[in-house]
């Protein structure tokens, strides 16, 4: 279990020329390894989460997935590397209002093709692992926005992807929560062996990563551990 | 279906609004096509009713086509068909709208057949003299006349000889009448009328043999005897008021469905543009397009069946209510299924086209702040 990216360039159309928001970024995370990616707004950070969860191709260099190199591939095998290989945790929890809690991880079974009822089980045991045994029953509008986190958290880890991507995910919460949410994605990513990749903007709470990078004007400067 | 399950569950007084529409939609539809069956039943059935396939007018054929108000052939013409190849039986058919009164004063118009007694064209019995006629159950009601009583067509007193069917014409029932007492009460007077051939009528039935030279052999007793002849099916053209009727009820027939298309196609382009956020999402998770649509058409098809098949039930139930009473109304399953299956077919075509767009949805939104 693992992610690289090798030497990645990634550029977007602006007025008549381009602006380089990935400029040759490497990294490589491990199994069981958090990394913490930092850096103010527009310096890159989510373009780098976007390049690693397959939804934007690079403009050149290389992104692996679990040993998978991922350029050239169809997007339907894209997709089905994103279901089966990629665990994604948006900045906002993004719950389907019409699903209860345990619903939104038995999705992720749907659209696998597994009968959502199988899966139910392991949904309830994710739930309690994040704390919300008791709220499997709620919809999103019932839970506190902390809890929808936690959801979108389980969600992500369902399919037991070999990569976790999180993007910003104590954007929306005080500090208490936020330290509470970062806290449980180290946890979870020791303890299911994930590659994970934390993006935020907030130095705050990335004392539970394994390392930092920061990221400035689309460059990367080399990860430093902290312990 | 999953989530489209859960969505029709939790959005239920969205798709109850939708659903209202489609059931109110259907009910109209069925009810309009009810009363249409009904209404050319009145026009046409005792043309549909004819043992005959094929009907020849008077006249060659002309930019106008062929018409039964205008049509009155010779007994020239008619022996002109009795001899030609391929056709097993011609008969003279009269046909005049006039009004008939009884012996208590009642009175209605009604339109006469005349057929030759026997002829087998009509209810009119070989040996029955020309001072009798046939009513069907609509002239009888309405003249309150029975079998054994007199009636007047146009002056001319006949003795009912029996009741016989429910035929109509143009909205009016039928008497049946030997030709003779018909050519009494309204003699043709159209171009070939009165030629002294004897048996002149409006048009002449016909069954053919229906072989392969049936059409070649028709084209040229056509051409021989001056004649028109139609499919008895197109035929029913020939009805001035069953076209102009027809046609305006078949066109808001046909824009209903249109509408129906239109509204659930709307809806579901709004129901796709607000769950725009959710697909991203769930495209960003891994689920393929087709999964995608799948779901959003399963639904939209849940929404549609239900709704027509309630619409279709309340329709057969109300058309079943009324179609004892005089309002035209025919209930069978080709005017009550028959819209439903179009209402389901035209109605998932809109959603189709509307929830296309799912395949444009980009993922990468589902990130925020990605670009």
């Amino acid at each position: 279990m693992s992610l690289e990216l090798n030497d990645v360039t990634l550029t977007y159309p602006d007025g008549d020329g381009r602006l380089t928001a990935l400029d040759r970024v490497s990294l490589e995370v491990p199994g069981g390894g958090l990394t913490a990616v930092v850096g103010p707004s527009g310096s890159g950070k989510s373009s780098l989460l976007a390049v690693a969860a397959t939804l934007i191709r690079p403009d050149s260099g290389s992104v692996a997935v679990d040993g998978e190199r991922v350029e050239g591939l169809a997007p339907g095998r894209l997709a089905e590397l994103r279901r089966s290989r990629i665990g994604i945790v948006f900045q906002q929890p993004n719950l389907l209002a019409s699903l209860t809690a345990a619903e939104q991880l038995q999705v992720m079974a749907q659209i696998s093709g597994r009968p959502p009822r199988r899966a139910r089980p392991r949904a309830l045991e994710l739930l309690e692992a994040v704390g919300l045994a008791d709220q499997a029953e709620r919809r999103p509008h019932q839970l506190s926005g902390g809890q929808r986190q936690r959801v979108n958290i389980a969600r992500a880890l369902m399919n037991d992807p070999a990569v976790l991507l999180v993007d910003e995910p104590t954007s929306a919460l005080d500090h208490e929560r936020g330290a509470a949410v970062v806290d449980l994605i180290a946890r979870l990513t020791r303890g299911q062996g994930t590659a994970t990749v934390l993006v935020t903007h907030d130095r705050a709470h990335v004392g539970a990563a394994d390392r930092v990078a920061e990221v400035f004007d689309g460059r990367l400067r080399l990860p430093a551990a902290t312990g | 279906m999953f989530v489209a399950w859960r969505d029709l569950r939790f959005a239920k007084g969205r798709f109850a609004l939708i659903g209202a529409v489609i059931v109110l939609i259907t009910l109209l539809v069925g009810m309009l096509s009810g009363l249409t069956a009904g209404l050319a039943r009145e026009n046409v059935s005792a043309i549909t009713g004819l043992p005959a396939d094929r009907i020849a007018f008077d006249g060659a054929e002309g930019d106008g086509g062929p018409s039964f108000s205008d049509s009155a052939v010779t007994g020239s013409q008619w022996r002109e068909w009795a001899r030609a190849p391929g056709v097993e039986s011609a008969e003279p058919l009269g046909i005049a709208t006039t009004k008939a009164g009884a012996g208590d004063g009642a009175s209605t118009a009604v339109s006469v057949f005349g057929v030759r007694p026997g002829g087998g064209l009509g209810p009119v019995p070989e040996g029955v003299g020309d001072d009798s006629a046939v009513l069907s159950e609509g002239a009888a009601e309405a003249l309150g006349a029975d079998e054994g009583d007199s009636v007047t067509l146009a002056s001319r007193e006949l003795t009912v000889a029996a009741v016989r069917g429910d035929a109509s014409f143009s909205h009016t029932p039928v008497v049946w009448t030997p030709l003779g007492a018909w050519q009494d009460i309204a003699p043709p007077s159209g171009p070939s009328g009165g030629d002294g051939g004897g048996e002149a009528a409006t048009v002449i039935a016909l069954t053919t043999d229906g072989g392969p030279d049936t059409d070649a052999a028709v084209a040229d007793t056509d051409e021989r005897a001056g004649t028109t002849t139609v499919t008895k099916a197109d035929s029913l053209a020939a009805i001035g008021s069953y076209t102009s009727e027809n046609g305006s009820l078949q066109l808001m027939r046909g824009f209903l469905f249109a509408i129906s298309a239109l509204v659930i196609g709307a809806f579901f382009t709004v129901w796709t543009i607000q769950r725009g956020p959710d697909v991203a999402v769930l495209k960003a998770l891994g689920a393929s397009t087709g999964t995608l649509l799948r779901d959003a058409l399963g639904q939209a098809l849940v929404l549609l069946v239900g709704g027509t098949a309630a619409g279709t039930a309340a329709a057969a139930a109300l058309g079943a209510a009324v179609s004892g009473s005089d309002v035209p109304f025919v209930l069978t399953p080709g005017t009550v299924l028959a819209p439903a299956a179009v209402m389901v077919a035209l109605g998932a075509l809109g959603a189709a086209l509307s929830v296309r767009r799912i395949t444009s949805v980009d993922p990468l939104t589902a990130l925020g702040s990605a670009r």
